[in-house]
């Protein structure tokens, strides 16, 4: 973590959890709190894929710097997320999350462009791990 | 020429009443008979002949017919027997992709309890910071003593939330066919491990019985390359046949005592588990004290869809699987068996 969490120079980086089970801003809330307190992350929340891409296209450019997705979501997958987030905004860092993990998403997803896979439950260890990669890549 | 046509022929040379035209005549009429006779005689002794082969032929053909006709039926009850068993096939790859949905759709709610929970576990953690840092009274104590047994009932739910977890992803590594590469793996506890998931699921399900478990593992037997979700699937089998087999000893046993106030008998299942090192071997040896294989199907046990289980109780497909898997881990699968004792002997050369 960098020595001054508050300083004011310094913007929250912007995530974006996909999940429709609305259950997880809670969660993630939660779990990030004290880098949500500190300044350091915001957690943005969409509850379906084309919610994401909505909210993607709502700011030009996007101010949403790393996505987390589900994979599977009624209406677009998270796949399907996935790539048209590559096309569409190529800057923006994408993982999945899903209860799926075997072989087959997990190519298909990393061949996509996905940064990273996690599954299901949530080992949010890793998951900060990689918040905080994100973040030291920026500082 | 014919008996008969001679006494004819010396009968009109002798005639005195006859003239040499007439009996010129006669005579070339008797020589034509003759001839015309043994023609006659030469073709009913060659029909004769021809009958007699067709007769052989017709009995020969009748044998054979009667053989393919029982070969055509033993392969329709083959073939009857097999397509049950392609059903039930389809039956258990639908239950286990449906088992495998059902494991998914279970990881869901699971990641929220064991979240939930654990974050939990960290802002009263955090809370019970707080509370210390101000200014100690009763109720703090009070407030304090709560949160340290919610704190308690939160770790619980984790660690059973946990437990479900590992539970689903075992099912999942069932359901899922193996593609795995081998790991060197401990094999005494993977056994110990499979000897007891075996031993609780058929716990669990119908006509369960009491079985007395020893396991004999040698120390020495350390880690095996293996692809542990294949290989534990090799003991699971055997296991489970081994239950099957001593159920049926323990139902015979009951029927014949005839008592129904009491399902009491002396026969006491025991599956003794047992694994060996010897220089470059490793012996796992699985033994029941069930009925015993009969010799006449001995060398069939390891065929696919070979079952002697009615119904739908079994694919048939158990036994194969169990030598394919050792099979393809460079091992081998023997069978020693005699009336009340099997023993299922799995040799490999790590």
């Amino acid at each position: 973590m960098p020595e001054n969490p508050k300083d004011q120079n310094k913007k929250p980086m912007k995530f974006l959890v996909v999940d429709d089970e609305r259950d997880v801003e809670m969660l993630f809330r939660q779990k990030f709190r004290k880098e949500i307190r500190s300044g350091l992350i915001e957690l943005q929340f969409a509850f379906s894929g084309q919610e994401a891409l909505e909210h993607l296209q709502s700011t030009q450019p996007p101010d949403v710097l790393y996505i987390f997705s589900d994979i599977n979501m009624p209406g677009m997958s998270g796949l399907e997320l996935l790539e048209k987030v590559k096309t569409q905004f190529p800057q923006i860092q994408v993982s999945m999350i899903s209860a799926y993990g075997d072989d087959d998403n997990y190519k298909k997803a990393i061949d996509s462009g996905a940064k990273e896979f996690f599954t299901k439950p949530i080992d949010f260890s890793t998951l900060k791990q990689e918040v905080q990669k994100m973040l030291d890549r920026k500082a | 020429m014919d008996k008969n046509l001679q006494t004819v022929t010396d009968f009109i040379q002798q005639d005195p009443n006859m003239s040499a035209g007439q009996k010129e005549s006669v005579l070339k009429a008797l020589k034509a008979a003759d001839k015309e006779l043994q023609i006659l005689s030469f073709k009913l002794d060659r029909t004769e002949k021809v009958k007699r082969t067709t007769a052989i032929l017709l009995e020969e053909t009748i044998e054979e017919l009667e053989q393919k006709r029982s070969a055509v039926e033993e392969a329709l009850t083959e073939l009857k027997a097999t397509q049950n068993q392609l059903i039930q096939q389809e039956k258990l790859a639908s239950l286990g992709q449906l088992t495998a949905g059902i494991a998914h759709e279970i990881k869901n709610p699971l990641n929220f309890v064991n979240n939930f929970s654990d974050v939990s576990l960290e802002m009263i953690d955090e809370a019970l910071e707080e509370l210390t840092k101000t200014s100690q009274d009763d109720h703090t104590e009070e407030t304090i003593a709560i949160l340290a047994d919610i704190k308690a009932n939160l770790a619980k739910i984790h660690e059973h939330g946990s437990r479900a977890d590992s539970i689903v992803k075992s099912m999942l590594m069932h359901s899922r066919g193996g593609d795995g590469k081998p790991e060197p793996t401990p094999l005494n506890p993977i056994i110990k491990e499979y000897v007891n998931l075996a031993f609780h699921g058929m716990r669990a399900g119908k006509e369960a019985i009491n079985v007395d478990i020893d396991l004999q593992l040698d120390e020495n037997v350390g880690e095996v390359p293996l692809i542990a979700e294949d290989f534990s699937r090799v003991i699971l089998n055997l296991c489970n046949n081994a239950f099957d087999a001593m159920r049926a000893v323990e139902t015979q046993c009951i029927a014949s005592l005839q008592q129904p106030h009491s399902n009491e008998s002396n026969y006491k299942p025991k599956l003794l588990i047992r694994t060996k090192s010897n220089a470059d071997t490793i012996t796992i040896e699985i033994e029941d004290n069930g009925p015993g294989i009969p010799n006449e199907i001995k060398d069939k046990i390891l065929q696919p869809f070979f079952t002697t289980k009615k119904g739908t109780q079994g694919t048939g497909l158990g036994l194969s699987i169990t030598n394919d898997i050792i099979k393809a881990h460079g091992g081998s699968l023997d069978v020693h068996s005699q009336p009340g004792q099997t023993v299922f002997i799995i040799k490999l050369h790590p």
